[in-house]
């Protein structure tokens, strides 16, 4: 039987009709239309679906979504404010953080609930936080240096390489080839 | 997973009407850690699930006569990270703090994580070296069973269907004992153990000779396990480390593991011995840390 239910997600209270079987990442991804969250396993294992819930770091995937009534839910949609990324979105950009990309909205969420109970972690803290947290792509250093940068205020402090500047790179190489 | 009902008694005389009125396909939820995936693996189909997360009073950890008493819905990470069980038993939080990751921790119960009984979980094998206790409430009223005999089997438990944790009680340590857990990961950090062995050791008061030691193993066989002729081998005995392997011996006699992706059985119980005597090892270091902190500072004052 369906149920009445309130989600409050990124600030913002959202009246839903639905099943008890619906689980929190379905009700985000398909009834709040978030689709920041993903899923990798659905058994808790890899950490895609982590969302904030109360100050805690869970995986929706295994939350009911009955079970979040009048909660407080942040999910990656949340970190952003007035146009201007999350430091640690900034960061993941500026330190190649993510290659696909499907684990990283987990991976920021995970290292924001960190943040919060710890603005200064070592970077042991941040590795143990963030065992829960698997990606297939980066070998992990890059999400380790993204979320270092941050605690070590260093986000902002590296340029992105300009296209011109490297079209004109791309050109200087052209002579190895013709040579 | 199936359509279901969902309730959110608020006391325990509610969980029991419910209880009362779904009878056997209805199933408590507490972190839902354990029950989600089994529903959305199909091995069980409840009808209906009555969350304890509203029930007033079960979440929550105190000292009372020396005992922890720690209630049935609290999470892993609040025993991990409270300053009492710290404090009292730094045993048992560092046990909790081995239990999967942060985001599993987070949500998963004590009284959830036991009524699930899987035999690789790593709170067990430390609450039965501890000597704790469950406290499981009915109707009829309430019972203590000792964790020690509380698993039966894979998944199953001595609780009858109407029977809730309310409670893990930890009686305090005797004098002049220490006691470690130690968890073998040999694929990744976040794993269930390959092995695992809790052991607590009492010295007499010349801290040379065992009087007391309890020994409990993870991992190796349907349920966690008492190795009780290992710590017989302890007892009354001198602390050397031939005695150590004595009972590691006597350990690995006393497993059964099966084969798995996390080793053969015939591995496993060459690592049950193993870490039986490096967790003797380990809870005897926490006498030397004691004795010796004054020495290494006199030490360091030769030096100078
Ligand atoms: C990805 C992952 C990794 C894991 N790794 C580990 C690990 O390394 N080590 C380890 O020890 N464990 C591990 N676990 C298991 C974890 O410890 C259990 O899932 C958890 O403890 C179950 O607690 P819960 O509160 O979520 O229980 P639930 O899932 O809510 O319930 C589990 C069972 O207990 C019953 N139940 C719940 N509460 C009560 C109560 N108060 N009284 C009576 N019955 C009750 C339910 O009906 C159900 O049958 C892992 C789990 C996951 C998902
Ligand atoms: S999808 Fe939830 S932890 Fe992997
Ligand atoms: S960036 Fe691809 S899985 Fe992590």
């Amino acid at each position: 039987m369906k149920r009445a239910v309130v989600l409050n997600v990124n600030g913002e209270s959202y009246d839903l009709d639905i099943e008890p079987n619906r689980l929190l990442l379905q009700a985000l991804r398909e009834d709040v239309g978030l689709t920041g969250t993903k899923e990798g396993c659905s058994i808790g294992v890899c950490g895609a679906c982590s969302v904030i819930v109360d100050g805690r770091l869970v995986s929706s995937c295994l939350t009911l979504a009955v079970a979040c009534q009048g909660k407080e839910i942040t999910t990656i949609e949340g970190l952003a404010s007035d146009g201007r990324l999350h430091p640690l979105q900034q960061a993941f950009i500026e330190y190649g953080g993510f290659q696909c990309g499907i684990c990283t909205p987990g991976q920021i969420m995970a290292a924001k609930a960190l943040l919060n109970e710890n603005p200064q972690p070592s970077e042991e803290q941040v590795k143990e936080w963030m065992s829960g947290n698997l990606c297939r792509c980066t070998g992990y250093y890059k999400i380790l240096e993204s979320v270092m940068a941050v605690v070590n205020n260093k986000v902002g402090t590296v340029q992105p390489v300009r296209r011109d500047e490297r079209s004109a790179k791309i050109e200087s190489l052209k002579v190895y080839k013709s040579s | 997973m199936q359509p279901f009902e969902y309730r959110t008694p608020k006391n325990l005389k509610e969980v029991q009407q419910e209880l009362k009125q779904f009878g056997a396909d209805a199933k408590l939820v507490a972190g839902g850690t354990a029950l989600i995936i089994m529903m959305k693996q199909r091995l069980v189909r409840p009808t209906c699930l009555i969350s304890l997360s509203s029930v007033r009073g079960l979440a929550g950890i105190a000292e009372k006569n020396g005992a922890l008493r720690i209630g049935g819905s609290t999470t892993h990470r609040e025993v991990e990270t409270s300053s009492l069980v710290r404090r009292r038993l730094p045993l048992l939080a560092e046990t909790y703090r081995h239990v999967a990751t942060i985001r599993v921790r987070n949500m998963a119960t004590v009284g959830g994580g036991l009524a699930h009984a899987d035999p690789n979980q790593d709170p067990p094998p430390t609450l039965i070296a501890l000597g704790a206790s469950v406290k499981a409430s009915s109707a009829g009223g309430s019972r203590m069973i000792p964790v020690e005999e509380f698993f039966t089997d894979y998944y199953e438990t001595v609780l009858k269907p109407d029977e809730v944790i309310t409670e893990v009680s930890v009686p305090r340590l005797p004098p002049n004992s220490a006691g470690a857990f130690l968890k073998f990961l040999p694929r990744t950090a976040d794993d269930y153990a390959t092995v695992s062995a809790a052991a607590v050791v009492t010295l007499d008061r010349s801290k040379k000779i065992f009087s007391d030691v309890r020994i409990a193993l993870g991992s190796v066989g349907t349920t966690p396990i008492r190795a009780r002729e290992a710590e017989a081998v302890l007892r009354g005995q001198p602390v050397k480390a031939e005695a150590l392997r004595a009972a590691a011996e006597k350990a690995k006699q006393a497993v059964d593991p099966i084969s798995d992706f996390r080793g053969s059985a015939a591995y496993k119980r060459e690592m049950a011995g193993v870490f039986v005597r490096r967790a003797l090892e380990k809870a005897l270091e926490g006498f030397k840390r004691v004795k010796s902190a004054p020495s290494r500072q006199s030490k360091r004052r030769g030096r100078r």
